[in-house]
């Protein structure tokens, strides 16, 4: 029971990571119409800039204030440069164009850091467990990346919903032309949406980097998760992949934890530790599809698109 | 006659003849990596032309479309190692199990369009990938060796690196045959208009779901035969043959070669791997150098090299 309690709040850590990359993801795309698949290459940005810095500095909370800025600087830079040019294209441009741009980051990143992974240390105040349930003892750092991604997503949904900025963003995903011909300079708000996007996809790798090795191509399998997240949430909807994060980190770690030993019940020893892997990997996949037959939009489709 | 004759259609031609002498020109110059470079080109030419059948024609981005490769070869590898060799059993399980799982993938994800589409056919692609990860009994994560190449009795000897570069050839430019054939008939035009405006063909009385299923199947068997090829050439399955990455290279070799031909895949594959090998003999961070091209590509040669081929032979 405790050790489901443990893997229940794991799960919940995945969900909250994935919901940073799916918001960004599911946010330029409402937004500007756009499929970034170099959106995990931010992700691996944001880790290696807070491993630099938090040495440079050291101090972790430094670090990860200066890799935030860094990734969000470098993904303005990014629009600037090259997503501009993709806005209003075929979607199939916009595949071949970030994987490009993904290719190109991976081995930016191997020249300048080179290919052997990076660590990030903990302040050792983190490297505690604090008891959250009597008897459950749950490391304190982990918890951490619970609360604080919480807060962003609060502060996420009163950015977009409750501001002025929030405001020209919801009505730059309507209608782009007519929100430029009221005098608002929707280049800018563009390039500032997807810096705000590569900024949470930079923070969740930097909040990622203490617990994984920092590596290049630390990205790619999440972002095809954040992908299956914002399938099941509804592409364009923010709630929506807020739910279907926590479903599918949850649906992820508990199957992989308990799936072998409940086929255990079925099979014999063998052929269970053999299938328990491949089938608990295929868990998330197969709510994909499950839901597809249901509601090929998504749990929550986008209602302006 | 004439109006075969132009510029497109020399260097097609001119192209067929240089694959068809690589193994003369490997052979006078004694370098055997070519030979096993361009056997590879080959083998994953025919696959960008299966894709460039659904994604070209069809408008249906499958972004999943190496997971055919590892299914075809997965097949063959598993049947090896349980010790069956026999080709005439390995390459139709092969081809079988592509086509059924190509069915799967296409009855669910054709359901949906767009960016839709495109992200399913990755997560079931990756699903395979994960899946081939956890088979430990077939290497898992570091693959295995394949002994014994199919056995086709004295048909051919598929050891033989010159006869099985023919046998890649051949079934290449049977694959460009059987795709244009398909791409004009009757189904061709339906999925073609399926592509330009699928409600409409709907409305005129075609079913274009089951019209692009069955063109989604065919693709992705032709693909799971490319795959039997691939690991027949490197003697070694692992997941790494299906890495979504590859499913990419396949898209950048369709569109690269140009989208809106049968044979244009074939001239992005041989400019891709080309390319490639080039560049790596340049500098060890060569992907710095391809990334901006795929972007470069995309922002000014949408028709890809055959589309300014054409161009330029219509002037």
């Amino acid at each position: 029971m405790l050790y489901f309690i443990e893997q229940c709040l794991n799960g919940v850590q995945l969900g909250m990571l994935l919901f940073l990359l799916a918001a960004g993801l599911t946010l330029i795309f409402g937004i500007m119409d756009l499929v970034n698949l170099a959106h995990g290459s931010l992700y691996m940005i944001g880790a290696y800039f807070a491993a630099t810095f938090a040495a440079l500095t050291g101090s972790f909370i430094a670090g990860a204030l200066l890799a935030l800025l860094a990734t969000l600087l470098v993904g303005m830079a990014v629009e600037v440069i090259a997503m501009r040019r993709l806005y209003g294209r075929d979607h199939l441009d916009h595949v071949l164009g970030t994987f490009g741009l993904l290719l190109f980051f991976n081995e930016l990143v191997r020249l300048i850091w080179g290919p052997a992974g990076m660590t990030l240390p903990l302040p050792s105040q983190m490297l505690t467990a604090v008891e959250v349930l009597p008897g459950v003892y749950y490391p304190l750092y982990r918890l951490v990346i619970i609360l604080s991604t919480l807060v962003v997503a609060l502060l996420l949904y009163l950015l977009v919903m409750r501001t002025r900025i929030g405001m020209l963003i919801r009505a730059g995903a309507s209608n782009r032309e007519m929100v430029g011909a009221l005098g608002v300079n929707i280049k800018l708000l563009y390039t500032l949406v997807f810096g705000l996007g590569a900024a949470l996809a930079g923070f969740a790798g930097l909040m990622q980097a203490p617990i994984l090795t920092v590596q290049i191509g630390m990205g790619e399998n999440i972002l095809i998760l954040a992908f299956v997240v914002i399938i099941i949430g509804g592409i364009g909807s923010i709630r929506g992949a807020f739910v279907a994060s926590i479903f599918v980190g949850l649906i992820d770690t508990v199957g992989r934890a308990f799936l072998p030993d409940l086929l255990r019940l079925f099979l014999s020893t063998n052929a269970a530790s053999s299938a328990g892997p491949a089938i608990s990997s295929m868990l998330i996949y197969m709510l994909m599809a499950a839901i597809l037959v249901f509601r090929p939009e998504g749990l929550f489709p986008a209602s302006n698109k | 006659m004439s109006a075969w004759l132009n510029l497109r259609n020399v260097f097609v031609v001119a192209l067929v003849v240089m694959l068809a002498l690589v193994p003369v020109y490997a052979a006078l110059i004694g370098n055997y990596f070519l030979m096993s470079l361009f056997t590879r080109i080959v083998i994953l030419a025919m696959a960008a032309v299966s894709l460039n059948l659904i994604m070209g024609f069809g408008g249906m981005v499958s972004f999943g479309h190496a997971a055919y490769l590892g299914i075809g070869g997965y097949a063959i590898g598993i049947l090896a190692k349980e010790g069956i060799n026999s080709g005439f059993l390995q390459w139709p399980l092969a081809l079988a199990m592509s086509a059924l799982f190509a069915l799967a993938v296409g009855a669910l994800s054709l359901r949906t369009r767009g960016v839709y589409f495109i992200m399913i056919t990755l997560a079931f692609a990756q699903m395979v990938y994960y899946i081939a990860i956890g088979l430990d009994r077939y290497g898992g994560d570091d693959g295995m060796t394949i002994y014994k190449r199919s056995q086709f009795g004295d048909l051919i000897n598929l050891s033989n690196k010159t006869a099985f570069y023919y046998l890649c050839l051949a079934l290449l430019l049977l694959t460009v045959y059987v795709v244009w054939r398909i791409v004009n008939s009757r189904f061709g035009m339906v999925i073609q208009g399926a592509r330009s405006n699928d409600r409409r063909m709907r409305a005129i009385g075609f079913p274009t779901y089951r019209y692009k299923l069955v063109c989604f199947v065919i693709a992705g068997t032709i693909c799971g035969l490319a795959g039997a090829l691939l690991v027949n050439h490197t003697d070694f399955i692992s997941p790494a043959v299906m890495h979504w990455t590859r499913s990419g290279d396949l898209i950048v070799m369709a569109v690269l070669g140009g989208m809106g031909t049968v044979f244009g895949p074939v001239i992005g594959a041989v400019a891709l791997l080309v390319l490639e090998e080039v560049l790596s003999g340049v500098t060890e961070y060569w992907q710095i150098i391809m990334g901006p091209i795929f972007l470069l590509v995309v922002l000014f040669a949408r028709g890809g090299i055959d589309g300014v081929l054409l161009g330029a032979s219509r002037d």
